[in-house]
């Protein structure tokens, strides 16, 4: 059979897709445990990062696992009244796919998704450090639009003033390397230790990422990245969505009401 | 014997994908600032293009030429998404993929892996293919390790993450060299490899207009 019939060039394109695909479904179904696994592990590895557990980076799975385990408390809120929603299994709750679904997850009002998520899912899951610790964290995930991905973080306050940013990064996102991809730059990071989320009142953020080099003292301004001006911006509107009442605001208005209370 | 010596060890100084065909380039850039994300790369960029080398040899005879490069383009994107599922689904490298992030996605992209399968598996059997195969890739890790070990070792002090020159920063005599962090380093580093390899093999040398 000559090769440039028709008949023959449907057969070689079908012949070819269907191997390909049935290789390509094979290894990504038989895969999907193992990075499941992986990603998970990252982001613990993450929040411990965040609760500034010594070493946490270099930790192999089960070290992960373990420290995990022995320093942080993971608590499941609902983010509309910041009450904690003891009846939900954090194990269970997976606010991504949450957020998708019409009965467990919430339609953000256009004027107030600043973050341009559209939807969030109902509960959601923060973490906090374990209690006689020196240095107490709330550590909070976040996330929202970059410029051409969604990206995912921790912001970790102090669990005294619920105001002191302790540590901010991301674990995920799919920025432009070297460009917005610098969000991941350390040096950048480091900036953020020490800012006041807030100013008077607890919901009103009034941290914010500035063009340029922020004032040296200034408590609430961040240095913005040159070159990544949409990035950046990303970032500012989602860090705000989160502390402010759409975000985690009711919750940690209920923390310090709780602590007023003794 | 001498076809499949040439096919093999030919790319790697005689016939190199990056230094002579001048392709793969942009990979070149963008993943050569640390050992780690070069070697996997390496590895990636050799697996895919030595498998794809003998899968499109094998089924050469068969293939229309009016679709044979789609052919080709859709054997090279499923093993691409393979090999990225697998960086993410060992805990080893799980770390590194996500450093690599698009440039994995990108291999699809890498002109070399295209090249082989056009200029050489559609006209050869897959024994030699593979030689083919795997020689380019070596061609290409060549160039890439060497630039990796300068822009890590001068650009950061350290090898695969290990200090080797004490940083100035951290009390040692070392002062970094920042420009061999970033892309355009790399463009000059792969102009004086071609440079000295030309003036190795004069053959190699264009013409002037």
């Amino acid at each position: 059979m000559p090769n440039e019939t028709i008949g023959k060039t449907i057969a070689v394109a079908v012949g070819v897709c269907v191997v390909c695909s049935i290789f390509v479904s094979t290894t990504a179904v038989s895969l999907k445990p193992y990075i499941v696994r992986n990603k998970t592990i990252d982001k613990k590895r993450n929040i411990l990062v965040a609760a500034a557990v010594p070493g946490a980076d270099r930790l192999g799975s089960e070290g992960v696992e373990k420290e995990f385990g022995d320093q942080i408390v993971t608590v499941v809120i609902d983010i509309t009244t910041g009450e904690v929603a003891a009846d939900v299994d954090p194990m269970q709750l997976d606010e991504r796919k949450a957020a998708k679904d019409p009965e467990r997850g919430v339609e953000i009002p256009a004027e107030k998704d600043i973050a341009g998520l559209r939807r969030r899912s109902r509960y959601q899951s923060v973490y906090r450090t374990k209690e006689g610790g020196s240095d107490p964290r709330i550590i909070l995930p976040v996330h929202g639009k970059g410029l051409w991905s969604t990206m995912y973080g921790f912001v970790a306050l102090d669990a005294n003033d619920l105001n002191t940013i302790k540590s901010f990064a991301f674990y995920e996102h799919g920025e432009t390397p070297g460009l917005g991809g610098e969000v991941d730059n350390p040096n950048w990071k480091k900036l953020w230790v020490g800012k006041l989320a807030y100013g008077d009142t607890i919901g009103k953020p009034e941290i914010i990422i500035v063009k340029g080099t922020a004032p040296r003292d200034s408590r609430h301004e961040i240095d913005g990245l040159s070159g990544a001006t949409l990035t950046a911006n990303g970032v500012k509107r989602l860090v705000r969505f989160w502390l402010s009442d759409d975000g985690y605001g009711p919750f940690l208005k209920r923390l310090r009401g709780g602590d007023d209370h003794g | 014997m001498g076809k499949a010596r040439d096919a093999l060890f030919g790319p790697i100084f005689d016939n190199n994908p990056i230094a002579l065909q001048v392709l793969g380039i942009c990979s070149a850039l963008a993943v050569t600032t640390k050992m780690e994300t070069t070697v996997t790369m390496c590895l990636a960029v050799t697996a895919v293009i030595t498998v794809c080398n003998v899968s499109v040899a094998v089924i050469r005879n068969q293939i229309p030429s009016s679709i044979r490069m789609i052919v080709q383009m859709t054997i090279i994107a499923s093993l691409v998404i393979i090999v990225d599922q697998s960086l993410q689904a060992m805990t080893v490298t799980y770390s590194i993929s996500k450093q690599l992030s698009v440039f994995v996605g990108l291999i699809i992209t890498n002109c070399i892996i295209m090249g082989r399968a056009e200029a050489y598996a559609m006209k050869n059997p897959p024994g030699l293919s593979l030689l083919d195969g795997i020689g380019n890739g070596l061609g290409y890790s060549v160039i890439l390790l060497a630039v990796g070990v300068i822009r890590e070792l001068f650009g950061s002090g350290k090898l695969f993450g290990c200090p080797i020159l004490p940083l100035k920063t951290e009390g040692g005599w070392y002062e970094p060299n920042g420009l061999l962090l970033l892309s355009p380093s790399a463009f000059f580093l792969i102009g004086f490899i071609i440079w000295a390899l030309r003036t190795w093999k004069t053959d190699q040398v264009e013409e002037g207009n």
